[in-house]
């Protein structure tokens, strides 16, 4: 496999072919926060708090460091005044859904994240994704999913796969960043409703968070 | 709508997965609306998890999981339409029917839709009434056509 | 002829469809495209073929349904040739004359020609048409000349002749060096040279191959695909087999929007008839080239026309976009080499390849070559599609072709480039119309959508109707375009509702930079455009809304009050009768009054109000005057 040189805070590194610029840095010791992402699953790009600012043939992108692949010669710097203002409104961001993250509150001091610069939300979930994506990837039990976008975007158990898998498992609950509530919550209200032989449409007992339209 | 006819919509796309969101158009075209058994019979012959499906059908504005009215409005809300008052036709519409976009009344009459850009910008203000454009209304008149509609 | 197996098979096919064909012979076209529709074309069509027919015409006169002529704004648009006269908002009702005028009694239907709305002065061709006059129609032009469901009519206009040419006179790298050389760029949205992408694309290893038609065309005022593949489908299906051929593909892919369902069946029937004449599936031409193509259609989702959400949507999945890189001409459709244009990229294809990169690029300025469609929109005289050299001053697209704002308003912004693109100012009028000139005034090419604002738009709405929109239209994915969307959209809304704070635009701002700079795609990272392009041309009416709680363009309802000059009532009773709130206090004799707590703002009255009276108006940012006492609302 080729090598691949690039400079990573000033440091020489060098990566094996495929890996991305997180995997590059950590192969140097180089801490870039997450919060997407995981080992055992595909890099996903969501969360964005481990933007980089990243230098290829003169031109500076901002990129996510655990999806940008590292490329030869790239220049890569993970703190400075811009990542790090991104970084802290980001924070800020999540932190109006999830304001007791022990994960969030620990970034928040490093980047002056201010948890009540903007108004709650009344989600606590900041979509990370990785419950949805561990219950597919890793357990292919697709019980959890997304439901509606943009700002309605919601994670949602599917109630008939639940019922049958999710007692016995939950090993969900400890990779959120959250502390589990969102994903507990929204279990509990999918099993706790009841299918009804005649129902409004929108499945057994509703979809149990008023996203598919209908009137729970 | 009976799973005898859904599963032609399937046959005739040789049950692909790739196909779930043509499927799903089909059925929606069809029936005006995706009821539970009907997804439930697309997840078990295309082998594609309930979870993929719940985000698509709600993922697209195209797919109700509601039954629709009889009538289906849509009101353009691009910009050339915003930009010559198509805010105001929608909230005539809203006082004339009682609905908010995306609702559907009880006895199921009218459903209330905004879409963004129908590409008849020159017409704007336009809205559709199961499918048939009414191009320049202004307010009061958006509300008068839906007289024509039992 | 069925099966077109050759060049010179091809080339006989012709010669005998346009020996068959007389160009004296009159011929009445009509424009179907969905404009046109909408306002009644296909009625005007039975009429015509029963006039016609009556007339005992049917022999002497061909009459053909065409494809969408651009004139959006006049339609149903009917061109009778040889003579080119065209009648604009024919209804059933003029057929009669216009037939037994024109064709029994040789004079023109006065009342049905162009009439200039600044001059008064009357058109009766179509080339006099200050609309036509000032266009270069190389791509859109075909659209008035053919049935789009008519194989031969697009043969009788030279169809096919550069696929030929492509197929047996070039080899794919000569394809993609004269579109390289041709400096083709993108026309969907950022521009990207069409040549490098097919190059990338043909460079890739491996066998399967795909190239992709993108007509999800989703910005909100732009209809030039649309209109495109309504009225020319075989040209967007020749210019895409010549990509395939260039780039080693041997499948394709259509994505239209399901709101264009004309486009759709238009589409479905081209390809029937290309099928049938061996123009698509196995040997086109002989040349052992195969070639087929999927439509598939969108299900309502305007991030699908980025390419990596638009491949999500093909495969079956939600349309939300991946990282990229890897780029689609790499790791594209199930993770194959695929190349995707937008629908008036391919349709400049035969164009492209028929003139050569020379001719091509003649027109158009230093970085941008060619011709560009833009939908002039909004607050215009001459809606419609305008094809235009690049590098034309936007001044001349607004007044010479658009032929300025109505109802002798004020000009005041032009937005281009959709959700993600700007406004331009008054001041900025004079730029050439290029890729890099619009970049650089702060908005974007985009698909070449063109809204014309006149004084009554209010720019801070503007930014909060495309921050809505996109707050509607993003996926949700990643949390800069989620939240940063959301946020701006908050305060945006406050200010359009007399409750914005002091600090609001520095923290959009700031928003807006994060949002900018972390977002995964280009629905995110644009997403603030509009916000910022306004803030930069137009402050001062971010600042009137959060200082003085004003809307300078008396456009944001909550900041405004109808009222009833006093002076000027003759109490004629129109408002109060046509109120829909109820919420006039009127009277015989009496001065009109709105009460305030009633009023919905819907308008209404400022309409119903005679014109020579002019007795309504609205104020903003100040009091609205004390109700008057019985005794001073009698009229004497």
């Amino acid at each position: 496999m080729s090598e691949i040189v690039l400079q990573i805070d000033g440091k020489k590194v060098v990566a094996a072919a495929g890996m991305t610029i997180l995997e590059a840095a950590q192969t140097v010791g180089i801490a870039i926060p997450t919060l997407c992402h995981h080992e055992k699953l595909a890099p996903y790009g969501a969360c964005r708090i481990c933007t980089v600012e990243a230098e290829s043939r003169g031109r500076m992108n901002m990129v996510a460091a655990c999806t940008y692949p590292a490329e030869q010669d790239l220049v890569v710097t993970t703190r400075s005044e811009k990542v790090d203002k991104i970084r802290k409104v980001l924070l800020e961001q999540m932190l109006s859904h999830a304001p007791d993250s022990v994960q969030l509150t620990e970034l928040a001091k490093v980047y002056g994240a201010d948890k009540d610069r903007f108004s709650k939300e009344s989600s606590f979930c900041i979509l990370c994704g990785l419950c949805v994506r561990y219950c597919a990837e890793v357990k292919k039990k697709n019980a959890i999913g997304y439901i509606d976008r943009g700002p309605r975007r919601e994670i949602s158990f599917v109630p008939e796969v639940a019922g049958k898998e999710c007692w016995d498992c939950k090993e969900c609950f400890d990779l959120c960043p959250t502390s589990a509530l969102q994903a507990a919550y929204v279990l509990t209200e999918a099993l706790a409703a009841t299918p009804t032989p005649d129902d409004d449409g929108c499945g057994s007992g509703g979809c149990g968070s008023g996203g598919c339209g209908c009137k729970h | 709508m009976d799973i005898g006819r859904i599963d032609q919509v399937i046959d005739k796309h040789d049950g692909e997965a790739s196909s779930l969101i043509q499927i799903l158009l089909e059925i929606q075209s069809e029936n005006h609306w995706l009821p539970k058994e009907a997804l439930d019979r697309v997840s078990e012959r295309l082998q594609v998890p309930m979870s993929r499906i719940q985000h698509i059908t709600t993922f697209y504005k195209a797919f109700s999981q509601v039954p629709k009215g009889r009538h289906e409005i849509h009101v353009c809300v691009g910009t050339a339409c915003h930009v010559r008052g198509a805010q105001r036709v929608l909230e005539a519409l809203e006082d004339a029917t009682g609905l908010k976009p995306g609702e559907t009344d009880v006895e199921l009459k009218f459903s209330l839709e905004t879409v963004n850009c129908l590409g008849c910008c020159a017409l704007g203000p336009v809205m559709v009434v199961d499918g048939e454009y009414h191009g320049n209304v202004a307010p009061a008149k958006s509300a008068e056509v839906l007289k024509n509609y039992e | 002829m069925l099966m077109i197996n050759s060049p010179a098979e091809l080339e006989a096919c012709r010669k005998d469809i346009l020996s068959k064909r007389d160009p004296k012979k009159p011929c009445i076209t009509l424009c179907s495209g969905s404009a046109c529709h909408a306002t009644g074309s296909e009625k005007v069509a039975r009429a015509i073929e029963l006039e016609v027919k009556n007339h005992g015409l049917d022999v002497e006169v061909d009459i053909r349904r065409t494809g969408c002529h651009g004139f959006c704004e006049k339609g149903p648009i009917v061109v009778i040739y040889p003579e080119g006269i065209c009648y604009l908002k024919v209804q059933p009702e003029d057929v009669c004359e216009i037939i037994s005028h024109t064709f029994k009694e040789k004079k023109i239907v006065e009342r049905l020609l162009y009439c200039d709305p600044n001059t008064g002065e009357k058109a009766t061709f179509e080339h006099d048409i200050p609309f036509y006059k000032n266009q270069e129609r190389l791509v859109l032009g075909l659209n008035r000349k053919i049935d789009p469901k008519s194989f031969e009519d697009y043969m009788a206009v030279g169809g096919y002749q550069a696929l030929s040419k492509a197929l047996f006179e070039m080899t794919p790298e000569e394809v993609i060096g004269e579109v390289k050389g041709a400096n083709l760029r993108g026309r969907g949205g950022a521009g990207f040279p069409s040549g490098l992408k097919w190059e990338m694309a043909r460079n890739a290893p491996g066998d399967v191959k795909y190239v992709i038609v993108n007509c999800d065309e989703g910005d909100p005022g732009a209809y030039m695909d649309r209109s495109l593949m309504e009225g020319n489908p075989f040209a967007v299906l020749e210019g895409l087999m010549i990509g395939a051929y260039a780039i080693g593909a041997r499948e394709g892919y259509v994505y239209v929007r399901q709101e264009y369902p004309l486009a759709v069946s238009n589409l479905a029937e081209a390809m029937k008839q290309a099928t049938r004449h061996g123009l698509l599936g196995k040997n086109i031409l002989g040349s052992g080239f195969d070639f087929t193509v999927k439509v598939h259609c969108g299900a309502g989702a305007f991030i699908c026309g980025e390419e990596t959400s638009l491949l999500m949507s093909l495969e079956g999945k939600a349309g939300e976009p991946n990282p990229r890189p890897p780029f689609p001409a790499t790791k594209g459709l199930w993770g194959k080499p695929t190349n995707i244009n937008n629908v008036e990229t391919w349709a400049n294809i035969p164009l492209v390849i028929n003139k050569g990169a020379a001719a091509f690029s003649a027109l158009g300025t230093e970085v941008s070559k060619g011709t560009k469609i833009f939908s002039l929109v909004g607050k215009v005289n001459n809606t419609g599609l305008v094809e235009v050299p690049m590098g034309i001053p936007l001044r001349d697209i607004i007044y010479k072709i658009g032929g300025g704002v109505p109802g002798g308003k004020k000009f005041k912004a032009v937005q281009t480039g959709g959700p993600s693109g700007g406004c331009i100012p008054e001041a900025l009028l004079d730029i050439k119309v290029d890729f890099e000139e619009l970049t650089k005034a702060g908005a974007m090419m985009g698909s070449g959508g063109m809204i014309v604002m006149d004084e009554d738009t209010c720019m801070v709405d503007i930014s909060r109707y495309f921050l809505e929109f996109l707050s509607d239209e993003s996926c949700g994915k990643c949390t800069p375009c989620r939240e940063g969307i959301r946020r701006m959209l908050r305060i945006l809304t406050d200010m359009t509702t007399g409750k914005g704070k002091e600090g609001d635009l520095e923290l959009l701002e700031e928003l807006a930079e994060t949002t900018k700079g972390a977002s995964l795609c280009a629905l995110g990272k644009g997403s603030p455009n509009p916000v910022l392009s306004t803030m930069h041309y137009f402050r001062e009416e971010y600042e009137a809304h959060i200082v003085h709680k004003r809307c300078p363009s008396l456009s944001c309802k909550e900041l405004i009050n109808y009222v009833i000059d006093p002076e000027k009532c003759k109490a004629c009773g129109s408002c109060f009768r046509q109120c829909p709130a109820e919420a006039i206090h009127g009277g015989k004799k009496m001065i009109h009054e709105v009460i305030q707590e009633k009023c919905t703002k819907c308008g209404t009255c400022l309409e119903a109000c005679p014109a020579r009276f002019g007795a309504v108006k609205k104020i903003s940012g100040e009091p609205v005057p004390a109700p008057l006492s019985e005794a001073q609302r009698t009229m004497a």
